[in-house]
């Protein structure tokens, strides 16, 4: 058995994200599928962090993981200070809404709503009231420059729109992470290279930043790269 | 905070709705109908069931009635056709249930004959009752104007009688009634009291089949009825009565009373009052030529009949609830699954199972809802026209809405838990890769 961790000194090394130990894996039938072995990542506030690796390497579970949407098997994963691989269901929507911002390849827009509504969901899910929103949701829509479209459904807009769309929702909440996977792998490279922009943009402007990624474009622009092989860090 | 929540659920609700217009107006046709149908199915019952006990309760319930009634034809030796058949009810027999049974309050001989009444240059045809003066007692008839049959006219034979408001509006155009000579057969009698239509459908309604064997002389429907004391009736127009019948010639009858109605004190005394009755009549009368009507016996079957009318149209508009329902749940998870993405998203933003089982199921509740007041209101359009067309009395109780309502939201609920259930369980990552 191990030792209890202590929780890290947040204050002190201003790191935000804290995984030790991580493991996962997957029960297929009677064999059992190690997709993490043992991750160890800090992350602190204002870095901006690429995490690459090919396909299988467990790229997206520990996305998964990190964007709460999963737990792992065993080790510790501590987030804002607080550990979150053993909270129950409600506690981990809570922490998505709250301190998650995710960005999609597939921009994942809900059709029926329009530009400010769509924004306007994770507000919605945070219990925030319906004028606070709607204002906040117009500021964020005009940030990422879609200020002139906000009635307009996501049918009715191109494919880097609808990512700025996504990127403004990830904003809504204010999160301590923004969590993208492939955002411009659906984008031409010159939307691609919009879209990167605006992230850059929001990492000098002090927010943190994860992105999965295999484009070599994004990752040069990023502070640290992350590569990820067989369930390791390499 | 709640109602805020409240609100913006509905309206997401509603927009989800919206946007699948056709297939929302699809689904909540099956409880619009649903609903429809048990709102006009418990008006139809009701108004039945509420139809037959007015009309068993105008007969009254502590009320027995004994009529006469024409005993079968019986072969005459001599073949002669001026036979005078002498049956019905008597004098003696009134006298005999007054005297030898005990809790009879009340009994009212009536004696009816078809007949012509004239005023002027005036005739229509009229039911002559010859009855006594408590007999407004047993009968729903009010007085409107001047008085009743009193006694003193009982005892001087007064050629006196009363009018009911049909045969004032037939008979005296704009003269006042009172006070005026109306002729009937070969009399004249002073109106001294006008009294309300009784309805046609008195006591011979409710017994199915037999029908008051009045000699009907003049055949067309009579316009109202005129009330003289029986004691005059009896020494005018005498008790045998004669009647051209087609094939069989002349048909002479002698009958002293149509009808007798009897009131007993309480109503457990009903049915003994009854058995003697029939002991006594089957004593005194050789042939059957009565018939013991019980109104109180009446109303307990119309309520059996009732409650299994009302069970019946029930379960058949249960049914179609049900398959409303059913076709609720069925659309709500085609709903579900074909919104796999949407709940992966919201749950990745923050939403709880919770948040996606208020979601879906208040989806379900608005469309069962509007079924449920659409519902409504077509089910009390069509008793409506049920009783203009069909000429059935319908009656559409708030209880029946209410009930109607609370079905639909229990459907709604029942039918739109268990694609909610589903919705909100499902895995947030493998409903985010689903396309």
């Amino acid at each position: 058995m191990e030792e209890p961790h202590k929780t890290p000194d947040f204050e002190s090394d201003g790191s935000i994200l804290v995984i030790e130990k991580l493991y996962k894996s997957y029960q297929l039938g009677a064999v059992e599928l190690q997709v993490l072995r043992g991750i160890d990542v800090t992350i602190k506030a204002g870095e901006s962090v690429a995490i690459m690796g090919p396909s299988g390497s467990g790229k997206s579970t520990l996305l998964n993981i990190i964007g709460c949407l999963d737990r792992p098997t065993s080790g510790y994963y501590w987030l804002g200070g607080q550990e979150v691989s053993t909270l129950d269901d409600n506690q981990l929507s809570f922490i998505r809404g709250s301190h998650i911002g995710f960005v999609f390849q597939s921009f994942n827009l809900i059709e029926q709503l329009n530009v400010v509504e769509n924004i306007e969901v994770p507000m919605y899910y945070r219990g925030l009231s319906e004028s606070e929103s709607d204002k906040r949701a117009r500021q964020l829509a005009s940030m990422v420059g879609l200020g002139d479209r906000v009635s307009h459904r996501p049918s009715e807009l191109s494919g880097g729109e609808r990512q700025r769309v996504a990127i403004a929702r990830a904003l809504a909440n204010e999160p301590l992470i923004i969590l993208a996977d492939e955002p411009t792998g659906n984008l031409d490279s010159e939307t691609g290279q919009e879209i990167l922009d605006i992230l850059l943009d929001l990492h000098q402007q002090g927010k943190t930043l994860i992105v999965v990624t295999h484009d070599d474009n994004i990752a040069t622009h990023a502070g640290r790269i992350i590569n990820l092989l067989d369930g390791r860090i390499k | 905070m709640f109602f805020f929540r409240l609100k913006r659920t509905l309206k997401l609700g509603i927009k989800s709705l919206w946007m699948h217009r056709l297939r929302s107006t699809l689904t909540t046709l099956g409880i619009i109908f649903g609903v429809s149908s048990v709102i006009a199915m418990l008006a139809i019952g009701e108004g039945a069931s509420k139809h037959a006990q007015e009309q068993i309760a105008r007969l009254g319930s502590t009320n027995i009635i004994i009529k006469t009634v024409e005993p079968p034809e019986e072969q005459d030796v001599s073949g002669q056709q001026e036979t005078m058949r002498e049956y019905g009810l008597t004098y003696a027999d009134a006298e005999r249930f007054r005297n030898s049974i005990p809790d009879v309050q009340v009994v009212v001989p009536i004696r009816r004959l078809p007949q012509r009444a004239w005023y002027r240059n005036r005739r229509v045809a009229i039911e002559v009752i010859g009855t006594v003066p408590w007999y407004p007692e047993m009968s729903p008839i009010r007085l409107q104007t001047g008085r009743f049959l009193s006694s003193l006219d009982m005892h001087y034979k007064q050629s006196v009688c009363v009018v009911d408001e049909r045969v004032v509006t037939e008979l005296f155009a704009l003269d006042d009634p009172l006070g005026r000579d109306i002729k009937i057969s070969s009399d004249y009698y002073r109106v001294v009291g006008i009294v309300s239509a009784q309805d046609s459908v008195s006591s011979s309604a409710v017994t199915l089949n037999n029908e008051v064997p009045v000699a009907t002389g003049q055949g067309a429907a009579n316009v109202g009825n005129i009330y003289i004391p029986l004691t005059a009736v009896k020494s005018r127009f005498g008790e045998i009565s004669m009647q051209l019948s087609g094939s069989s010639g002349r048909k002479i009858e002698k009958v002293e009373l149509q009808e007798i109605i009897i009131k007993v004190g309480k109503i457990e005394n009903v049915m003994p009052t009854r058995a003697i009755l029939e002991t006594l009549l089957d004593r005194f009368h050789e042939k059957a030529d009565y018939q013991v009507v019980v109104p109180l016996e009446l109303l307990r079957q119309a309520e059996r009949t009732k409650l299994i009318f009302s069970i019946v149209l029930g379960s058949i508009a249960a049914i179609s609830l049900l398959v409303g329902g059913i076709g609720i749940m069925n659309i709500m998870l085609a709903t579900v699954s074909e919104r796999t993405r949407e709940i992966g998203i919201r749950r990745a933003l923050g939403a709880r199972k919770r948040d996606i089982i208020v979601q879906f199921l208040s989806e379900t509740l608005i469309l069962t809802l509007a079924g449920g007041v659409l519902g409504i209101i077509l089910g009390s359009i069509i008793p409506f026209f049920v009783t203009l067309f069909g000429r059935m009395p319908t009656v559409i109780t708030g209880s029946s809405l209410m009930l109607a309502f609370g079905i639909s939201a229990a459907v709604g609920i029942t039918f739109g838990l268990y694609p909610a259930y589903r919705a909100a369980n499902m895995d947030p990552i493998e409903s985010l890769r689903h396309e």
